[in-house]
């Protein structure tokens, strides 16, 4: 009677603690600007199954699309066996699902596969980032510290937690063996490893077993609480960031509306502005600043963007500017973006933000709080080195959009700062004055089709 | 656009450029405008795609006029620069000009001129069909209005194609460029990175009025060295090509002699000539624009 008392107890304590930080995310996403993402079910449903669900992104990359199949389809399949444990553990029953006679075998058998093949996939990955010298997209200064140890902090929970399945299956396999009994379900993984466990007696199995399935089910319970601190929450987050990402083409910036206005007033003396936004006391809502500076001044979508990044580079790997020596890597702009929203507003249990240095070409931060997402993390040298070519958008399984964060601080040093580097503002200047770029006569425009000649064609 | 015959060499007739406000004077609307862009008014080198193209446009007898005098920078440098402001001022300006004339509907050469008329002027009161010189150069041929005969053939010659960012992941236009290379029945290849997966030039998002940021390479001279590499056959070279995972391919011997890189983007002209100078192989490889290889082709182009 003791156990499912615990046990209950535990899944609550588990649960509770699960979504009070699923809350604090919540919370840190919604801090940033209004973004409508609503509407267009259809287009968004089958975007979300098959670059979500399907994982279509990642085929561009056979080795690991493969790898992370696995690992993803264990993930999915192995859940059923977590409701099993569950149940059992609430109710006391021992394999309840037992009774789908074989349907449970094949489920178990599945299992066993799926979790021997993560443990190869694993091994890939683990070497994967730590071989030497390390995959390039591995590697950068945003992948130092907390986010290398959380790569393999996730690896290696990996790993226990398929061990502790096969010795929770093969211990009972042994347990019924010595009893005479025939354990129902296929294990064609445990029924091998069973065979190593040390025959020793009935009592010592038991406790064996019980000491795998309380490993098993709590490692899974702390792996969901540790999510919130981990670059492996997209596992949750990947579904509704797809689902809100972008239907439009990826070369439509966003249109900032309240410039909109002040140009229609500039040409239009008879357009009437909208009344700017009203507090409920009725006193006018703070102007928002052109672009952003923190990371309230960005889209909420961008803030769920941070959120849903798994850290994996692709991005940033066929980034140009990165490719070719620049400061700017999309990755990090990302990992800014979540580290400071943490830093500012609600941060997870375990926080160990990205603190740059010499490498990144970082000022020593010295107050926090002021050290905003733009200049505090994010240098406009790497924001000026952006081709906005789209290639980090494009690459990105999950669809986080660097580009649009990049553009809204680029917009702010601009707008707010007229601190765009000179040869820009010679631009801006050139377009003002002259209509083009660069410093040409409007009055010469149309001299391209000055002398213009075509030979004749006899088949005219 | 009435032909008259030039005293100079009697197999040429001059041409002469119809503006939408001469059409305007005269009661009429072009069905189509040619938003030449200030690359195409104003660099040298992308003038003559300019010609080229506006050759192709009389020599199928296209109803078409440019803007002229009162064409003004779409405002895509402004706008990826950050300065939304300048970017609405021209947008509007643009906006109201073709909106006064009637206009329906927009070709040009420029893919930032393409993609900003296209996605960003809707939402400032501007909504036009938009089409790309490559897509209105593939509509061309399919329909058998350009022959691509008669004139400078490109039989078996070797030819990469790179793709602008703003024509490719921007609105995903990968197979008109393609196509309208199809039709020179030359020997088409392809760098390891392209279409989706393509290497930008080095110059979008206003990169082509600053210089660049400090760094170990120069973009367009990555890019140039991977597309003299795929041209020469030599791309087994870059089998451990950063930024993508590809087959290994076969290692073949091929002449850079007479081999082009084709671009449909004036940003990316400039950086792929800039590249193949650097790389001193101007003297075999020659930078073209799609309207350039047609209007050659189709014998119309000198």
């Amino acid at each position: 009677m003791l156990q499912p008392i615990l046990f209950a107890l535990l899944l609550l304590a588990a649960f509770g603690l699960f979504a009070w930080q699923v809350q604090k995310i919540r919370a840190n996403i919604l801090v940033g600007r209004d973004r409508d993402a609503s509407g267009h079910a259809a287009e968004r449903f089958t975007k979300t199954l098959l670059v979500a669900f399907g994982q279509q992104k990642m085929f561009k990359r056979l080795t690991p699309a493969f790898l992370h199949l696995i690992v993803y389809v264990g993930f999915i399949v192995i859940n059923v066996e977590v409701i099993e444990i569950i149940i059992d553990g609430l109710f006391g029953t021992h394999r309840f699902l037992r009774f789908l006679g074989p349907v449970y075998s094949a489920l178990m058998a599945t299992n066993e596969v799926l979790a021997a093949l993560v443990l190869i996939a694993v091994a890939a990955f683990w070497w994967r980032r730590n071989h030497n010298p390390p995959l390039r997209r591995f590697t950068g200064p945003e992948l130092r510290m907390w986010p290398k140890l959380d790569a393999n902090i996730i690896l290696y929970i990996e790993v226990a937690l398929m061990l502790a399945l096969f010795f929770m299956n093969s211990a009972d396999i042994r347990l019924h063996q010595m009893e005479g009994k025939e354990l129902p379900g296929a294990f064609p993984v445990s029924h091998f490893l069973a065979n190593l466990l040390p025959a020793t007696s009935v009592a010592t199995l038991e406790v064996m077993e019980r000491a795998a399935w309380w490993v098993h089910i709590t490692g899974i319970l702390l792996f969901l609480n540790y999510l919130p601190s981990s670059k492996h929450f997209h596992i949750i987050l990947a579904f509704p960031n797809v689902w809100y990402s972008r239907l439009v083409p990826q070369g439509q910036f966003s249109n900032v509306e309240s410039i909109t206005h002040e140009v229609k007033a500039m040409m239009d003396p008879s357009y009437a502005v909208p009344a700017p936004a009203t507090n409920p006391d009725g006193s006018a809502v703070a102007p928002t600043p052109f672009g952003a500076k923190d990371v309230e001044d960005l889209p909420w979508t961008a803030l769920m963007n941070s959120y849903s990044c798994t850290e994996c580079g692709r991005c940033t790997s066929v980034c140009p500017a990165n490719l070719t020596g620049k400061l700017l890597s999309p990755r990090k702009i990302i990992m800014d973006t979540r580290d400071r929203v943490e830093e500012k507003y609600n941060s997870p249990l375990i926080f160990h933000p990205n603190v740059y240095g010499e490498e990144a070409k970082h000022e020593p931060v010295t107050d926090l709080m002021s050290a905003t997402l733009l200049r505090g993390k994010v240098t406009p040298e790497e924001l000026w080195a952006c081709t906005t070519c789209n290639a980090c958008v494009e690459s990105c399984p999950v669809n986080i959009n660097p580009l649009e964060s990049i553009i809204e601080m680029r917009r702010f040093l601009v707008l707010e700062e007229s601190a765009a580097p000179n040869s820009l503002n010679v631009m801006f200047s050139n377009i003002e004055n002259n209509g083009a770029p660069w410093a040409f006569s409007p009055s010469d425009r149309l001299n391209w089709a000055d002398e213009l000649y075509a030979a004749e064609k006899a088949t005219v | 656009m009435t032909p008259t015959s030039s005293p100079a060499a009697p197999t040429k007739r001059q041409l002469t450029v119809p503006t939408v406000a001469d059409l305007a004077a005269q009661g009429k609307v072009p069905e189509i405008l040619f938003w030449v862009g200030c690359a195409g008014a104003f660099d040298d080198r992308y003038k003559r795609v300019t010609r080229a193209f506006a050759r192709i446009l009389e020599h199928v007898g296209t109803d078409y006029a440019v803007l002229g005098l009162e064409e003004s920078c779409t405002g895509d440098p402004a706008k990826r620069a950050g300065n939304e402001f300048l970017f609405q001022m021209q947008a509007m300006q643009n906006i109201t000009t073709m909106n006064g004339y009637g206009i329906k509907k927009i070709v040009t050469a420029c893919p930032h001129c393409f993609n900003t008329i296209k996605n960003e002027y809707p939402a400032l009161g501007g909504e036009y069909e938009v089409i790309h010189h490559s897509t209105y150069l593939q509509q061309l041929i399919n329909e058998g209005k350009v022959a691509v005969s008669g004139g400078e053939s490109f039989k078996g010659r070797r030819i990469t194609f790179h793709d602008s960012c703003y024509l490719g992941r921007a609105n995903n236009i990968y197979e008109a460029p393609r196509d309208v290379l199809a039709a020179l029945d030359a020997d088409l290849v392809e760098m390891k990175r392209s279409k989706a997966n393509g290497l930008c030039c080095g110059a979008g998002g206003a990169q082509m009025w600053k210089e660049s940021e400090p760094g170990t390479k120069e973009i367009n001279i990555e890019r140039t060295e991977e597309a003299l590499a795929t041209l020469s056959g030599q791309a087994a070279a870059l089998d451990n090509l950063r930024g993508v995972e590809t087959e290994r391919s076969t290692p073949s011997e091929h002449s850079l002699q007479g081999a082009i890189i084709a671009v449909s983007c004036p940003f990316c002209m400039t950086m792929m000539s800039d590249g193949v100078k650097n790389k001193e192989q101007e003297a075999n490889v020659q930078v073209f624009d799609l309207a350039e290889l047609i209007a050659s082709a189709e014998g119309i182009n000198r």
